[in-house]
C-alpha cells in the first residue's frame, strides 16, 4: 500500500485515541481538584495535567496561570493546541478523509460524525460544570471507531497500521495520565499514603476504566505500586503499558512476515516489551516512578519515529 | 423559447417511442410519490457519495449537484449515430494533436492559421518532437453535444485535457436502479458501470513500451480539497489502482517510482487529474505543491504515460474548435458524421462584422474559457452589456467567436411545480487507447431554472441518468 495511505491511518487512530487521553487526562484533573485542598499556593492538578499532557510551553504561551477553566479551553477546545480533543479529532478526520477508501464505512462515519458533532459545539459546553458530558461522549466515540476497525476491517496491512497507532498512543498516554500522580503535590499536612493520595490514586484508575479491574486483579484496597503495577506491568489490563506493547509488537510481527523485511523498530518494540515482561514494580519504584514513566515517553516516541522510517512515512 | 424547444419527450398524449414506458411510469404517479424519490435519491447521493456532502465544508457552501429523478433517453438508432461520429471525432482530434506536436502538416496545407495554433496558450512546446505512447493524446474526451430536433445533434466544445463528470454518470444509474427497479425492468437499458473496467484496460493499453506485461497504473490527484476529489477517489477505487498525491511519487534515473509500504514501486501510467501547469515544478510552476519534481524529464524519456497528453488542452480552444471538421477531412480522409454549430471567428474581419451587427441574437464566447463564464448571451444581454461586449470584441477579435442561440431539446424535468420540460445538454466520455470505447451515453446535465440554456452546474445545473437503450 501507498505509505501515505498507512501513515494516514497510523496517524488516524492516534489521533482519536489521544483525544480519548485527553478527555481521561482532564477527567483525572477534575476528579483530583474536587478532593480536599490544602492552601494551594504551589502547583495544583490543573498544572499538572498540562505537564502530563505535554502541553506546558503552549499553554503558559496563552494563558498566566492554570486554573480549571484555562486548562479545560487549553486541552478540550483550543484549535491552536494540536492536542486538545477538537484539534485531535479534526486532524483523525483529515487523515481519515485523504485516504478515504482505505477507511470502511463505519470508520469513516465513526470519525465524521464524530468530528460534525464536536464542532458545532458552543464554548459553554466546556466550562467545568458542564465538560463532563463532552468528555464522556468524545470517550464513547472513541470506543465506537475501535469497535468500527475490530468489527469491520479486513486484516490486512491497512488493519495493521491502524492497530499499531491506536496502541503507540495508548502507551504513551497510559503513562503520561499515571505521570500525573508524580506532580500533584499532596497539601503539605498530608503524609504519603494517607486519605487524599488514596483518593488521588483512587483518581487514576477511575480515568482509566480501572477501577473495577484493579478490584478483580488485587482484592485489596488502592496501594500505589499495585495501581502502577496494574498500569505498567498486567499482560490482562488493556491500557497497560505491557498490554500496548504486546499489541505493537504483534501487529509489527504480522507486517514483517507480509513484507519480510524487518527493521529498528522491530527490535525497539522488542526491547521494550521484554523490560515490561520482566520488569518488577519495586525495581521501578526504586528508580523512581517519574524517571521510569519519562523514560517510557521518550523511547515510545522514538518507537513511532522508527515505525515512519522503515515504513518510508 | 421553451415552448418552441424540441421535447425529447414529445406530447404527454403520444410520446415518442422512446419514452413510451417513462410517459405512461409519470402519468401513473402522484407528484407526492415522485417528491417522495426525490428525497430518497438526495439521501441515497449523500449516503453512498458521502464525501459529496463534505469536501466543501468549511469555506465553500455544501453542494450536492442535483439529481432529477426522471431518466433522459436515446434510441438505439440515436445513439449508433452519436457513437460513430464521436469515435470518428476523438480519433481525428487525437491526430491533430498529434500533428501539431510533430509533422504540423495540417497547418502547413494552410489548413489553420499558424498563429492560432502556435501562439495558443494551450500550446505545449516542450511536447515538439516527443512520442507518446500509441501516438494518443487524449485518452479521456468529454465532448459536449446538444440537441435541437429528432435527427439534430450539434457538438458544442471537446474537453481535451481533463473532463470530469463521470463519477455522476455511474452514481446516477446507481441511483437509479435502487429508486426505480420496475422502470428499469420494463426497459431493455444498455449499461455503463463497466466504465472503471474500460478505463484501466484504455490506460494500460498506452503503458509505455518499457512496462512490464502488468503495467503499474495511478491516478494522480491535486488532493482532498479539489473539488473533484470525490470523482478521483471513486475511480481509483472502482479501477483497484492507488489514489496518489505528487509527494506520493519519486523520480529518479527518468523512472516514476510510487513510495510504499513495501518499498518503491514502479509506475509506468498516470491517470492525472492536475492541470500541466502544476505537473513538475522543474519544467512548469516552480510553486506548485502538487506536482512531481522530474516527472517531465520522465516523460520525455518515455518512461511514463500521462494521460492525458501534456499540450492536449490545443483542442479546447473554441477558436481551433471551428476547424474540427476540416481535421475529420484532412487526417481521416471522411465526412463528419457530428455536426459543429455554425460558428463566427470575430478574427475575421467579414465574420466579426457579422458578429457585431447581430449581437443581440448570438452567443459570444472566449476561446478560452469554460464553465459558462466570460460569455454573453445575446438575447438575454440589456443593451448597455452587448455595448460593453463590442467594445471588448473589437479591443481583441482573437479572443472571441460567436454561435446563434441554440434551442436546446427539453426533457421533462421533476421541478418545484410538478413535471415540466428543461433544457439539457449530453457530455459522452470517449476512451482512446489501442482502440476507442464508449460507454453508452454519457452525463446529461439539465438546466433547472425554467428557460435558462445554462446547464453548468456551478451555475444551478442539475444532471440525469441517461439511458441507451437496446434494439
Amino acid at each position: 500500500m501507498l505509505s501515505r495511505t498507512a501513515e494516514n491511518l497510523f496517524w488516524l487512530s492516534r489521533y482519536v485515541e489521544r483525544a480519548e487521553n485527553m478527555a481521561r487526562l482532564i477527567d483525572v484533573a477534575m476528579r483530583m481538584s474536587s478532593l480536599p485542598h490544602g492552601p494551594v499556593d504551589g502547583p495544583d492538578e490543573w498544572h499538572s495535567a498540562i505537564v502530563a499532557a505535554g502541553c506546558e510551553r503552549s499553554f503558559y504561551a496563552k494563558h498566566e496561570r492554570a486554573s480549571a477553566e484555562t486548562v479545560i479551553d487549553h486541552l478540550a477546545r483550543d484549535l491552536d493546541n494540536p492536542s486538545s480533543i477538537l484539534a485531535c479529532l479534526e486532524t483523525a478526520r483529515q487523515n481519515g478523509r485523504s485516504v478515504r477508501t482505505a477507511l470502511t464505512v463505519d470508520m469513516w462515519e465513526a470519525v465524521n460524525a464524530t468530528w460534525l458533532e464536536m464542532r458545532r459545539l458552543s464554548k459553554d459546553e466546556f466550562t467545568p460544570a458542564r465538560v463532563g458530558r463532552v468528555l464522556d461522549r468524545v470517550k464513547e466515540r472513541s470506543l465506537l471507531f475501535g469497535g468500527a476497525v475490530a468489527a469491520t476491517m479486513l486484516r490486512s496491512d491497512a488493519y495493521w497500521f491502524s492497530r499499531l497507532g491506536t496502541f503507540v498512543e495508548r502507551a504513551d498516554n497510559t503513562a503520561r495520565i499515571l505521570d500525573v500522580k508524580f506532580h500533584v503535590l499532596l497539601p503539605q499536612a498530608e503524609p504519603v499514603g494517607g486519605s487524599i493520595d488514596y483518593y488521588q490514586w483512587t483518581a487514576i484508575l477511575r480515568s482509566v476504566s480501572a477501577l473495577r479491574a484493579y478490584h478483580w486483579v488485587y482484592r485489596d484496597r488502592i496501594k500505589p505500586w499495585l495501581v502502577a503495577e496494574l498500569l505498567i506491568l498486567r499482560p490482562e489490563m488493556p491500557r497497560s503499558l505491557m498490554s500496548c506493547l504486546g499489541e505493537i509488537s504483534r501487529q509489527l510481527e504480522v507486517l514483517g512476515q507480509a513484507y519480510g523485511t524487518r527493521g529498528e523498530c522491530h527490535r525497539l518494540a522488542g526491547e521494550l516489551e521484554a523490560r515490561l515482561r520482566f520488569g518488577r514494580i519495586d525495581a521501578i519504584f526504586q528508580t523512581g516512578l517519574h524517571e521510569f514513566l519519562t523514560d517510557f515517553i521518550d523511547k515510545s516516541t522514538v518507537l513511532g519515529d522508527e515505525i515512519g522510517r522503515h515504513y518510508l512515512f | 423559447m421553451t415552448t418552441s424547444a424540441f421535447d425529447e419527450m414529445g406530447e404527454r398524449a403520444a410520446p415518442r417511442p422512446a419514452y413510451a414506458g417513462v410517459a405512461d411510469w409519470l402519468a401513473s404517479l402522484a407528484p407526492e410519490v415522485l417528491a417522495a424519490k426525490r428525497d430518497e435519491a438526495e439521501l441515497l447521493f449523500r449516503r453512498t457519495g458521502i464525501t459529496f456532502a463534505v469536501y466543501t465544508e468549511g469555506g465553500d457552501p455544501e453542494r450536492l449537484i442535483p439529481f432529477d429523478i426522471i431518466p433522459r433517453i436515446l434510441d438505439a438508432h440515436e445513439w449508433s449515430v452519436l457513437e460513430r461520429g464521436l469515435i470518428q471525432r476523438v480519433r481525428a482530434l487525437n491526430a491533430f494533436i498529434a500533428d501539431v506536436y510533430g509533422p504540423q502538416e495540417f497547418i502547413r496545407a494552410g489548413k489553420i492559421p499558424p498563429a492560432l495554433v502556435l501562439h495558443n496558450p494551450g500550446f505545449a512546446a516542450e511536447m515538439v518532437g516527443l512520442n507518446v505512447a500509441q501516438g494518443i493524446y487524449t485518452h479521456i474526451a468529454g465532448i459536449d453535444m446538444v440537441r435541437v430536433g429528432p435527427e439534430e445533434f450539434y457538438v458544442l466544445e471537446d474537453n481535451c485535457r481533463t473532463p470530469s463528470g463521470v463519477s455522476y454518470m455511474l452514481e446516477n444509474r446507481e441511483a437509479t436502479l435502487r429508486l426505480f427497479p420496475d422502470l428499469i425492468r420494463r426497459h431493455r437499458i444498455r449499461p455503463v458501470s463497466h466504465y472503471p473496467e474500460e478505463l484501466l484496460g484504455t490506460l494500460r493499453s498506452v503503458a509505455p513500451p518499457s512496462a512490464t506485461a502488468n503495467p503499474t497504473v495511478v491516478l494522480l490527484t491535486p488532493g482532498s480539497y479539489n473539488s473533484a476529489y470525490y470523482e478521483h477517489s471513486f475511480l481509483a477505487d472502482e479501477m483497484g489502482v492507488e489514489l496518489v498525491e505528487g509527494a506520493d511519487l519519486i523520480v529518479e534515473d527518468l523512472v516514476v517510482f510510487m513510495r510504499t509500504t513495501r518499498g518503491r514501486q514502479r509506475v509506468d501510467v498516470i491517470y492525472r487529474r492536475i492541470d500541466d501547469a502544476f505537473l513538475d515544478p522543474l519544467a512548469f510552476r516552480p510553486d506548485s505543491a502538487l506536482g512531481v519534481p522530474g516527472l517531465m524529464a520522465a516523460y520525455r524519456a518515455g518512461n511514463v504515460t500521462l494521460a492525458n497528453a501534456v499540450g492536449a488542452g490545443i483542442a479546447d480552444d473554441k477558436a481551433v474548435y471551428t476547424y474540427v471538421p476540416a481535421m475529420v477531412r484532412f487526417f481521416l480522409g471522411e465526412e463528419p458524421i457530428l455536426k459543429n454549430v455554425p460558428t463566427f471567428r470575430c478574427s475575421e474581419a467579414d465574420e466579426r462584422g457579422e458578429v457585431l451587427d447581430r449581437l443581440h441574437e448570438l452567443v459570444v464566447k472566449d476561446v478560452h474559457g469554460s464553465g459558462g463564464y466570460g460569455m454573453l448571451v445575446g438575447p438575454h444581454a440589456t443593451k448597455a452589456e452587448r455595448l460593453a461586449f463590442a467594445e471588448k470584441i473589437k479591443a481583441a477579435p482573437d479572443r472571441y467567436i460567436a454561435q446563434p442561440t441554440l434551442s436546446l431539446s427539453t426533457c421533462p424535468t421533476f421541478v418545484e411545480n410538478g413535471v415540466a420540460p428543461r433544457h439539457v445538454d449530453l457530455r459522452p466520455f470517449v476512451l482512446a487507447g489501442r482502440d476507442i470505447r464508449i460507454v453508452p451515453g454519457g452525463l446529461t446535465r439539465v438546466a433547472l431554472r425554467e428557460g435558462s440554456l445554462v446547464v453548468n452546474s456551478s451555475q444551478g445545473g442539475g444532471t440525469k441518468d441517461t439511458w441507451v437503450l437496446d434494439g
